[in-house]
């Protein structure tokens, strides 16, 4: 008979990455649900973008797309400072991070803040519609994610990590790969 | 989170807890499970008093119902949304598999506690939210929503139809409330699974009840994202005037019914899955034989699980939806009917030589299978779309729904009380009593469904308040009288369990820690089982939980974990 145990600490990281992961998949799925009704509207009979609407900010959207990416490489930099023991390095890495996450989110407000202005509503067309609650939804994710991040980086400062004590970090980092990952989908499918 | 279960083996389990932390905000997994199991019970109330006047209305129409007064269209149509979505989200849900969840998964597989009993404790809350909020709905202005639980628009999309605003919001709340409250639990029951097994305790020698509920979590969890998706874009709709669902406005109606079917078809199964697990560890230990084709019915529970996210459109084959979907989505249809037989089919082969002992528990699984059959073989011919088509908008689905999910819910969920009921409370539920309870649910539930399947045959059409604006359904009216009176009498004997709780939590026998020498690892835990469940030593668990009646042994059970006294 074999009877393995895994200590607790060991216990807990299983549990919350199991966990979030699983949290991701229902998140995956409810995007799922979204991009898939914007896909039946882009493929229905009516045109998508048409001629004469108003054009959204693809340049100042494509740099943000990257912004986001860049953020999700340097927090997986940080994690791998912080399991190389590198602790200075993964502190700066993961302010790094958090600035570049409140820099996205403050380029698509500033950028919403425009669209409005030009009459771009959440009532004026199902394409409006779509934008402001799909993009929204995404930024209310990145909002969320952040927020876990600033605690993890409060933490970080007072060097609640180490490399076999991370299991703050593990958990924001899988969950902000989700919302950098998902980004550049949502990109491709509204913006383009 | 993890923190807590390791907590129970350094402080035991003997601390003192107040009254709030024991009985309202509690993180322990069997009071989760008892809160559950009260809420589903007073919503069902509720629900039980709306299927009263849906078919007083049905049956008597424009005669005001007892204890209500006279139920007009419009209340007609508000009765039969809120009704459906009680009863499916509010007492389904938490009966079937929030209740059972909590309460049985970690004692069947040896753990102290959900892997986040935290996140436990808001799942119960976050549900009890939902049901006020459905709740309150009747009492704002406007009235509660009124488009059918299953919320098609433009009805439901739009205040301009209905004159419902506040209540259309607090419907789609509610629903939130019930699909983030079921994620989260089903999340917590699949990571207690994964991570707290007791040692020993292989995927092999996990107990069906426990395999069953978490087929369901993984249901739910891959289906709820659409429909979330659908209400967020619904309550857009209703609340801040975009027209994802209004045609007026560029929408699309059907859009609504696709996501809300391809979260819609699986939750059956959602509901149905708990039944069979139930119904497996109860026969086993009544039959004293081990489960027939344990693997077998695991790969056709897996089958079963991946075919449900493929067969939705068969609600929506009269919708205006493609008609070359319809054959494919029959195929897949009639496919899925393939892992349940062979599952039902193993049930039975569990029942062959078997040393029966027709105790209260084990007859309510029987009537689960009797009636379920129905339920399964009816779905068959609405599953070829040609037969649907002509069924679909009649009494003919109300009456193989109700055929589907009322045994499931009530047959094997009673089973599951009856049979868990001592391991709940540390009493026996008087036996008499249950047996009535038994035979009449059994008689007058078929008396009330059974007429319907003619009733649609005869073409009657669902979700009209008053037949006897239309000749052509005087016919029926003698059938639904009939149907009526025995619902009346169905939801009249629940009283009967109520009587049974009351008497026997007061005045029942003691019961002892494993009242039907079962196997699996609750039975070992005290009845009630303390805090923490085990004391200071966790089972080790040593065999399956089905070894009974090995030859050549002294007794006929063989409990999974050894080291702890029995």
């Amino acid at each position: 008979m074999t009877v393995t145990t895994m200590d607790s600490n060991q216990r807990a990281l299983v549990s919350a990455k199991l966990a979030i992961l699983l949290f991701i998949t229902a998140e995956v799925m409810f995007f799922g649900g979204l991009i898939s009704s914007l896909v039946v509207f882009r493929s229905g009979p009516d045109p998508w973008l048409a001629p004469g609407q108003l054009r959204l900010p693809l340049e100042v959207t494509a740099v943000n797309t990257l912004v986001l990416l860049v953020s999700g490489v340097t927090f997986h930099l940080a994690y791998r400072a912080l399991k190389a023991a590198q602790a200075e390095k993964f502190k700066k890495l993961l302010t790094t991070t958090a600035a570049l996450g409140i820099l996205f989110l403050a380029i698509q407000g500033f950028e919403w803040v425009r669209l409005l202005k030009f009459g771009l509503t959440l009532r004026a067309s199902i394409f409006g519609g779509f934008f402001y609650c799909l993009v929204g939804t995404h930024a209310l994710h990145v909002l969320g994610g952040l927020i876990a991040l600033l605690w993890v980086l409060r933490r970080a400062w007072a060097d609640a990590y180490s490399p076999e004590k991370f299991l703050g970090v593990e958990i924001c980092r899988i969950y902000w790969f989700f919302v950098a990952g998902l980004w550049p989908v949502i990109f491709f499918l509204v913006y383009l | 989170m993890s923190q807590d279960q390791q907590g129970h083996d350094e402080h035991g389990h003997e601390h003192q807890q107040s009254f709030i932390s024991h009985y309202i905000f509690s993180t322990d997994h069997k009071m989760i499970g008892k809160q559950f199991l009260l809420l589903s019970a007073i919503m069902a109330c509720f629900g039980g008093f709306m299927a009263y006047l849906i078919r007083w209305e049905v049956a008597f129409p424009n005669t005001p119902a007892p204890f209500f007064g006279l139920v007009t269209p419009d209340k007609f149509n508000a009765i039969i949304t809120l009704h459906g979505t009680i009863m499916i989200f509010f007492v389904g849900m938490p009966f079937l598999s929030a209740f059972p969840s909590n309460f049985l998964v970690p004692l069947m597989i040896g753990a102290r506690d959900m892997a986040f009993p935290k996140l436990n404790m808001a799942s119960f809350w976050i549900t009890f939210v939902g049901a006020v909020l459905l709740v309150s709905s009747i009492f704002v202005p406007g009235g509660p929503v009124a488009g059918g639980w299953v919320g098609y628009p433009p009805l439901s999309a739009s205040s301009e139809f209905t004159g419902v605003k506040i209540g259309a919001v607090l419907w789609i709340l509610a629903l939130a409330c019930a699909l983030v409250s079921s994620s989260l639990g089903g999340m917590n029951y699949l990571v207690t699974a994964a991570t707290l097994r007791a040692p020993g305790m292989t995927f092999n020698r996990i107990p069906m009840t426990v395999w069953f509920l978490l087929a369901s979590a993984i249901t739910f969890f891959f289906s709820a994202g659409p429909l979330i998706a659908g209400a967020f874009m619904m309550l857009m709709d209703n609340a801040f005037g975009t027209g994802f669902f209004l045609p007026a406005k560029g929408g699309e109606p059907m859009l609504w019914e696709h996501l809300f079917w391809f979260f819609g078809h699986p939750e059956v199964y959602v509901l149905f899955f708990p039944a069979l697990g139930f119904g497996l560890d109860i026969m086993a230990t009544f039959t004293r034989k081990p489960v027939f084709g344990y693997k077998l019915i695991l790969w056709c529970t897996g089958s079963a699980v991946a075919l449900s996210y493929i067969v939705w459109a068969h609600h929506m084959f009269m919708s205006g939806l493609n008609p070359l979907l319809a054959t494919p989505f029959s195929i897949t249809t009639i496919l899925i009917s393939v892992p349940f037989a062979i599952i039902i089919f193993c049930m039975f082969a569990t029942l062959r030589n078997g040393a029966i002992r027709l105790e209260l528990p084990f007859l309510w699984i029987i009537g689960f299978l009797a009636t379920f059959l129905i339920g399964g073989l009816t779905g068959i011919f609405l599953g070829s779309a040609s037969a649907d088509i002509y069924l679909h908008g009649t009494y003919f689905v109300v009456a193989h729904f109700h055929y589907t999910l009322f045994p499931s819910v009530f047959f094997g969920g009673f089973g599951a009380v009856y049979y868990w009921f001592p391991k709940m409370y540390g009493k026996k539920l008087n036996e008499k009593l249950g047996f009535l309870h038994l035979a009449l649910t059994f008689i007058f539930f078929n008396g009330t469904f059974w007429p319907l399947f003619k009733v649609g045959m005869g073409g009657m059409i669902r979700r009209i308040a008053d037949p006897s604006f239309y000749p052509q359904y005087h016919q029926f009216q003698g059938l639904n009288a009939f149907a009526t009176v025995s619902a009346i009498c169905l939801i009249a004997t629940q009283v009967i369990f109520l009587w049974n709780l009351v008497l026997s939590l007061n005045h029942g026998p003691q019961a002892e820690k494993n009242p039907y020498q079962s196997n699996t690892l609750e039975w070992i835990a005290d009845s009630p089982p303390p805090h923490g469940n085990w004391g200071p030593v966790l089972p080790v668990v040593t065999s399956d939980p089905y070894e009974y009646s090995k030859p050549g042994e002294a007794k006929d059970w063989q409990p999974q974990a050894t080291n702890l006294p029995v």
